[in-house]
């Protein structure tokens, strides 16, 4: 296990290192001088020449990429040109939007799909399983920011249960968590729709194994060999997938912040975007790699501790 | 053939075809205001309606399929185009530093989420359609680079590559002319699979504005630009959702249609 866990670590570093390095190449290399680059064509050349000096780029491209390291492993992630604050701050005040509605979307597509999945494949071919497998093609389908829109719609516009969009601030949870519902069901949908899937194939694939038939010789009902034994083994594949669907819920919620006005990381990259802010573009979006590669490392190392057989084949 | 199938290639060669007419004909020209006639419900003279321009909203579906298509359609070849080639040298070479670092490489590219990379290049390049089919072909490369190893590698352990090793066929030949053609079917599907996705990954940039720029129609600029009148004229968001969720579903049941057609035992990686 020790081995297993010290061979993804050198992997996660050298993944890590090579992100890096493509992100500063393409932020900070491509578009030639990014001082003249942010200021657009009509800056006067002592403005950029300051704006150089500010943020070292008379400094060899080597030293100026190990101080861009250096400084995201101290935390620093440099300060931002159209803010005048430091980066790390933006992105502290902003993440408290984003983080906790992708972990809200991920409990809630997790809720409707777990059921959903096991109902379909104990239910194999009739009725119920035809109807929940129709109701994954729409929901893989829909654009989530359009059924979001829809939401908007039905919940905020007509019912008035919700609001349409905006955050109080967590001062009062109850009210920032209304606020985050209509976005984190929009996000949701498809996640849920892939996760079901993925759910009900993994169980019938386990269903058709030795180990049931077993279970099922041993006098257990069809349902409890479901419950006991299939279903802890088809939580592997599936908890991949909840691994890998988590940045898809990151960068999604960068489309719904926008749908609901939520002033989460999303917004912060396209105001940065439109403002030509290079450094805060570079660090939400290396810090939005890192959160991926962290969750995939940390769901690599889980099932090696549930699973022994995959500590073998690494 | 299945249902799936038939309704699949239906709703396809429906939106194809809209975006092959709108180079001919569209009802009326959207480059035309027409601000007296603005957010018409549809019927009438506009069969789908007008927007807050007054532009006729079914010409709008039709010059948005034409571009939703085509930028999905390049970013499939490009993903294919790449990502088929690499894969199949990882296989031929399975094993070696090379295979291992196609496949390190591919890892490192699924670890950026398609929409960062998206955001990444429009930040430094600017928005435009031509930077979102590149930003959704890379996105496509590595699908097709892992899907072409896996379904390569236990084919060189066939008796008829052997054959055509002894024959004095070389491992790019032999990847050509043998496993190429074994691996075609599943490659449609894919294809067909990332077709939908491309559909969708493209409404998503240019909602957000990192697609297609005006005046060029796509379906996802329209929801943009009817967000705020949703309240007032349903249908201005109503129809481009619709047209997407068609055409991805039409694709996504094509697909799943024609992988039961062409071979049953075919498994696709869907994520």
């Amino acid at each position: 296990m020790i081995r297993f866990a010290l061979g993804r670590l050198a992997s996660l570093t050298a993944s890590l290192i090579v992100a890096s390095i493509v992100i500063f190449a393409v932020v900070e290399v491509i578009p030639g001088d990014p001082a003249a680059f942010m200021l657009g064509v009509n800056a006067r050349p002592d403005t950029i020449a300051a704006l150089r000096a500010e943020m070292g780029l008379d400094e060899p491209l080597v030293s100026r990429y190990a101080a861009w390291v250096g400084g995201m492993v101290q935390g620093n992630f440099g300060v931002s040109w159209t803010y005048k604050t430091p980066v790390a701050t933006l992105i502290a005040d902003r993440i408290w939007v984003s983080l906790p509605l992708a972990i809200y979307a991920l409990t809630l597509s997790t809720l409707v799909a777990f059921p959903a999945g096991i109902y379909a494949a104990s239910r194999r071919g009739g009725a119920g399983d035809t109807a929940i497998m129709g109701a994954t093609q729409l929901g893989v389908a829909i654009p989530n920011f359009w059924f979001a829109m829809i939401l908007v719609l039905i919940f905020a516009i007509n019912l008035r249960w919700f609001s349409a969009g905006g955050f109080p601030g967590w001062a009062d949870p109850w009210a920032a968590l209304k606020a985050l519902t209509l976005p984190a069901i929009a996000l949701a949908l498809p996640q849920a729709a892939i996760l079901a899937r993925v759910m009900r194939s993994s169980l019938l694939d386990m269903l058709g194994e030795d180990f049931i038939r077993t279970a099922r010789a041993k006098g257990l009902t069809r349902r409890q060999a479901l419950w006991r034994h299939a279903l802890r083994n088809a939580l592997i594949p599936v908890l991949t997938i909840i691994g890998l669907q988590f940045s898809f819920l990151l960068a999604g919620a960068i489309i719904i912040e926008q749908v609901f006005f939520l002033p989460g990381l999303g917004r912060l990259i396209f105001q940065a975007i439109s403002a030509r802010d290079l450094i805060v573009v570079e660090s939400v979006v290396m810090l939005l790699v890192f959160t991926v590669i962290m969750v995939n490392f940390i769901v690599d190392l889980t099932y090696a501790a549930v699973d022994p057989r995959l500590r073998a084949r690494a | 053939m299945s249902r799936n199938l038939i309704i699949g290639a239906g709703l396809t060669a429906f939106f194809t075809g809209l975006a092959a007419l709108s180079f001919l004909w569209t009802p009326y020209n959207i480059e035309v205001l027409d601000i007296p006639n603005r957010l018409l419900t549809p019927g009438g003279a506009h069969v789908l309606g007008t927007d807050h321009f007054g532009r006729d909203i079914l010409s709008m579906v039709m010059m948005g399929a034409r571009t939703s298509i085509a930028v999905a359609l390049v970013a499939v070849g490009i993903g294919m185009g790449l990502g088929v080639p690499l894969g199949l040298w990882a296989a031929a070479r399975r094993g070696s530093l090379l295979d291992d670092l196609i496949m390190r490489g591919n890892d490192l590219v699924f670890a950026f989420p398609s929409l960062v990379i998206a955001i990444l290049i429009t930040a430094v390049f600017g928005p435009s359609a031509i930077n979102a089919i590149i930003a959704i072909g890379i996105f496509n490369i590595p699908v097709f680079a892992r899907l072409t190893r896996g379904a390569a590698l236990p084919l060189w352990e066939r008796d008829f590559i052997l054959a055509a090793r002894v024959s004095g066929k070389g491992a790019a030949r032999i990847s050509v002319e043998h496993i190429l053609p074994n691996i075609a079917n599943l490659m449609i599907v894919q294809g067909t699979i990332q077709f939908s996705l491309g559909i969708l990954a493209e409404a998503a940039l240019s909602y957000i504005g990192l697609g297609a720029q005006p005046p060029t129609a796509s379906w996802g600029r329209m929801l943009a630009d009817a967000q705020t009148l949703v309240s007032i004229a349903p249908h201005v968001a109503l129809i481009p959702g619709f047209a997407i969720l068609l055409t991805v579903l039409g694709l996504n049941l094509l697909g799943d249609g024609l992988r039961d057609w062409l071979d049953p035992r075919l498994r696709v990686v869907r994520t």
